[in-house]
């Protein structure tokens, strides 16, 4: 026994009280993604599902789902890069100015979104690049990175440099002593990390705003381009709603993959 | 990395020019003036206080939330339920932002909203509802990073203090806390400071209601990039500040 049971009913009680918080509003959309009404109306006027064939056969919202995608696909695999190998420079190296690239790295996700995107909205212009996807990415890169780099130093903390250099001690050079030793320990943190970069970069919108070029519209700005048009609110909640569904598989995997290391 | 920090740079220094009021091109004279007009002004004083206000209201509601849910998570949940409760906190992170802010407004409406219309009532858009909405949105935020703290925090020193008499209350304070206290700080960095920076949540619930956010895209909407830069650098220094103060108790690894 830990707490006792009156603590434990507490805790409990809080508990599904922040549940019922964080899926009231998720509920409130899946139900208005039903509703006959094109504009909002509580309770709902009537059931309908046509909306979900309407959302489904919109090629603007396929496009912008693919762009999202690639966005964050590309966002995250080079975070995953980045990240890995600042996370090692600060965990396994003492050098001057180490104290201070652990606080720069996490800048980005620190400070608000919009000075982000003013920031790098400013230099994009003045380097003469024009706005779309590479800057997207690249802007989307910075903020992912903290992410991967928090995960892959939490886990090297753990891990005892003793595994690597028995390995090199039996003869295995740097690259296999990371192919065979390092990178086994480190996927679940990559992962986990990985995923998280995804779904941050996926429904990011302010940064967005600041470094994405009229060509290329991601999720989140086809929804707030679309949001205050009465005539789409409807396909809005349905892709909204979609949106959750479709992400319990990954974040069901993660958790399953975490759990079984 | 270098890049980031170079148009960071770059931002700031754009602050100490002004704007020609006619031709909006930016002059290139060193001076204080905007930060002056920021200093002097009480409309835009009324916005910062307004602003670090709500992003601190915004975060002792999530800890009072986050705190009891991440020990039910770590520390009374089975595994098995534990599991489904992380993936349950977890999900919401995936619905669109801006949705979510747009169901509270669906939620919140005064006139015909699921609140009035269930319970007679709602507080309406302004400031609470701003809160509300922001603290919904950063909920997550706060009880991961505590969440995960506690799995490290072994049950066998939960129960060393039960077996030395230790009540649940008396555990909490002195055998929980201070392991905690370094991952709540992780969790109120993210809802601090993505509070201080939103300008779009205020807009969806917040009525008439101002945030530094708002003056700074209104302002770099107009062009007027050396005041919008002055603003921005008030948030930037409050968090600055704010994580070289809890740099010492370990919080960023916890992050």
């Amino acid at each position: 026994m830990r707490f006792t049971a009156a603590t434990r009913r507490l805790l409990g009680t809080i508990t599904a009280f922040g549940l019922v918080f964080l899926y009231a509003p998720l509920v409130v959309v899946a139900i208005l993604s039903f509703n006959t009404s094109r504009s909002f109306s509580w309770p709902p006027d009537g059931f309908t599902t046509s909306w979900w064939g309407k959302a489904w056969e919109s090629t603007d919202i396929r496009t912008s789902l693919a762009n999202s995608a690639k966005t964050a696909l590309a966002a995250s695999l080079i975070a995953v890069v980045l990240g890995t190998l600042v996370s090692f420079a600060v965990q396994r190296h003492r050098f001057f100015g180490r104290e201070t690239l652990s606080l720069l790295v996490i800048l980005p996700i620190a400070l608000p979104g919009i000075v982000t995107g003013i920031a790098l909205n400013r230099a994009f212009r003045s380097l003469g690049a024009q706005m779309g996807f590479l800057t997207l990415v690249v802007a989307h890169a910075t903020f992912c990175i903290v992410i991967i780099y928090n995960n892959v130093v939490a886990r090297l903390r753990r891990l005892s440099p003793n595994m690597e250099e028995a390995s090199a001690d039996l003869g295995a050079d740097s690259w296999q002593t990371f192919r065979y030793v390092t990178f086994p320990m480190l996927r679940s943190a990559l992962l986990a990390g990985g995923l998280l970069a995804f779904a941050l970069s996926f429904d990011e919108i302010v940064v967005t705003t600041f470094t994405s070029g009229p060509g290329f519209q991601t999720l989140p700005l086809w929804i707030f381009s679309n949001m205050f048009r009465p005539n789409n609110l409807p396909l809005v909640n349905v892709v909204a709603t979609a949106v959750v569904l479709l992400s319990i598989i990954p974040v069901w995997l993660a958790q399953r993959l975490t759990d079984s290391e | 990395m270098l890049a980031y920090i170079g148009s960071l740079a770059a931002l700031f220094l754009t602050a100490v020019y002004t704007i020609d009021p006619f031709t909006t091109d930016i002059v290139k004279t060193v001076s204080g003036e905007n930060f002056s007009e920021l200093a002097s002004k009480s409309v835009y004083r009324a916005i910062t206080i307004r602003t670090v206000g709500i992003a601190a209201a915004v975060t002792v509601i999530d800890l009072l939330l986050a705190v009891p849910m991440a020990l039910y998570i770590a520390k009374v949940a089975r595994p098995r339920v534990r599991r489904l409760l992380i993936v349950a906190v977890l999900m919401p992170l995936w619905a669109s932002y801006l949705v979510k802010g747009y169901s509270w407004r669906a939620i919140l409406d005064p006139g015909s909203g699921v609140l009035t219309k269930t319970f007679g009532g709602s507080p309406g858009f302004g400031v609470t509802a701003t809160i509300i909405g922001l603290a919904y949105l950063w909920l997550p935020y706060m009880i991961l990073p505590i969440q995960a703290g506690l799995e490290r925090l072994p049950d066998s020193l939960l129960e060393a203090s039960a077996d030395l008499g230790g009540r649940s209350a008396i555990t909490i304070r002195k055998v929980v806390l201070p392991i905690l206290v370094p991952a709540i700080i992780a969790g109120t960095i993210f809802t601090f400071s993505l509070s201080l920076g939103d300008y779009i949540t205020v807009q969806i619930l917040g009525g008439k209601t101002q945030m530094i956010g708002n003056a700074v895209y209104a302002n770099f909407g107009s062009n007027n990039i050396p005041f919008a830069s002055a603003f921005a650098i008030v948030p930037v220094a409050i968090m600055v500040g704010y994580l070289l103060a809890v740099r010492r108790t370990g919080a960023f690894e916890n992050l």
